[in-house]
């Protein structure tokens, strides 16, 4: 297949161009930085319509994430991230994920969860005709996804 | 003549001012680089959102939205209709920084000029241009004071405020027909230029990033796209905010480093004049005070 192309080409031959990755490009982005850019094995997200998995040579995809827990295998090891709302784009090994917040385990801070999570169970039991009903639901579920996942260290 | 104490304790003053602008412009500058670093970190996220905005709206070309295209009733009422126009005004919270928030607030009142056609109502980012306006007769919808005040912008922070424009955009029977976005554009750290990007309705969607033919890619859309881009608009108002506030945190340094910076010359210039004046004052004292003696010794 590759007989056009002299052997001593630096340029890629077709046929390396057809194997099969075995790794995946994840990045995980915020308004703010870059959060997270690793080569991996596996990817779960949190799709809107239930959890995403992800290996390599997926179809290319665009799905919207809920807040939950994103996950991914590197070897043997399997680490774990927060994300809240945004979009997963898969496509040709890269998996972009734009989400308006990414923390690691280590980032959370578990005591101001705790104080968060008090805080949305207040409002949401007070049912007031204030209260933003949908933001107070998004606080609690951040809170408790970040206690889930701070706990653990 | 003038006198000898006064002279030093004049240049003492000038020197203690030199030491405060001197301190004030190596703050600006360690906070502009990193202001800087903010902004490049903040593109990846842009070019990311603009890619994906880009292949769902050529996926649901007909998708209708009024913050895409405006509000579709207004556009039917024909001349006789006064436009509503929201001015988004982004100053700074604190001064010392050169014409940054004067040249802000000269453009400001420059668009209301140039609109008096049009009920133009003002949300005001950053205390300066609240400052100035609030005495003033303009009708002021918001203020969002001490957002840059430490010279560091959420992007939370950015997203609450658009979505209160946004908000403003959508409620009140579709009132509003445009919002505005007046800031200072970073160019350099010795150049900045006031602003006006039209935030609302969002209009044409650019397919920029690396939308080449070729590179399209046929996405499993896993929710319809035009879902995802009712989705991605509001976001991509989120992240226009969050760009300006940066850029203007951004300039508002790099004025107050310039700005500094020429003080701490002018104060050094102040100060070898007065050291001038005192010397010559000194010599003259001294001049006097022999003559004096020898005039003294003369008549003796």
């Amino acid at each position: 297949m590759g007989s056009r192309i002299a052997s001593h080409s630096p340029l890629p031959t077709p046929h390396s161009l057809l194997t099969m990755a075995d790794k995946l490009n994840l990045e995980v982005i915020t308004p703010e930085k870059l959060a997270l850019r690793e080569q991996v094995d596996e990817v779960v997200v949190p799709g809107l319509g239930g959890e995403l998995g992800i290996l390599p040579d997926h179809t290319p995809l665009i799905s919207q994430l809920k807040t939950g827990v994103l996950s991914y295998r590197q070897g043997g090891e399997n680490k774990r991230m927060h994300v809240s709302g945004g979009f997963v784009e898969v496509a040709s090994d890269r998996v972009s994920v734009l989400s308006d917040v990414a923390e690691k385990p280590e980032e959370i801070d578990v005591e101001r969860a705790q104080r968060a999570l008090d805080r949305a169970e207040r409002r949401l039991a007070s049912r007031g005709d204030d209260i933003d009903f949908n933001r107070a639901e998004l606080k609690l579920q951040r809170a408790m996804i970040r206690i889930q996942l701070g706990g653990r260290g | 003549m003038p006198n000898l104490q006064d002279l030093r304790r004049r240049v003492r003053a000038v020197k203690n001012m030199r030491q405060i602008t001197k301190a004030m412009k190596m703050v600006a500058a360690a906070r502009l680089r990193r202001a800087q670093e903010r902004v490049t970190a903040a593109r990846p996220y842009t070019q990311k959102m603009m890619q994906i905005l880009g292949d769902a709206a050529r996926r649901a070309p007909e998708y209708k939205d009024p913050l895409l295209t405006g509000h579709q009733q207004n556009l039917g009422e024909g001349e006789n209709r006064r436009e509503h126009v929201i001015l988004a005004l982004v100053t700074a919270d604190k001064g010392l920084c050169g014409g940054f928030n004067t040249n802000l607030i000269k453009a400001a009142q420059e668009f209301l000029k140039t609109n008096t056609g049009s009920d133009v109502e003002l949300v005001l980012i950053g205390r300066k241009g609240y400052d100035f306006f609030r005495r003033r007769p303009v009708k002021i919808r918001r203020e969002h004071v001490g957002i840059t005040g430490t010279g560091r912008v959420n992007a939370s922070d950015a997203a609450m405020i658009a979505r209160g424009l946004i908000e403003d955009f959508k409620s009140e029977g579709n009132r509003i027909d445009r919002v505005y976005l007046l800031y200072n554009e970073f160019k350099s750290a010795l150049s900045q230029r006031p602003v006006v990007e039209q935030l609302l309705p969002v209009g044409h969607i650019e397919e920029t990033g690396n939308a080449q033919p070729e590179t399209l890619v046929d996405y499993i859309y896993e929710q319809p796209a035009s879902e995802i881009f009712s989705e991605l608009l509001p976001k991509l108002v989120e992240n226009q905010v969050y760009h300006a506030l940066l850029e203007s945190v951004a300039s508002e340094l790099g004025s107050r480093m310039t700005a500094m910076d020429s003080a701490s010359k002018n104060a050094g210039e102040v100060i070898d004049k007065l050291t001038l004046v005192m010397n010559r004052v000194r010599q003259a004292k001294i001049t006097r005070e022999i003559i004096e003696v020898v005039s003294g010794a003369e008549a003796l």
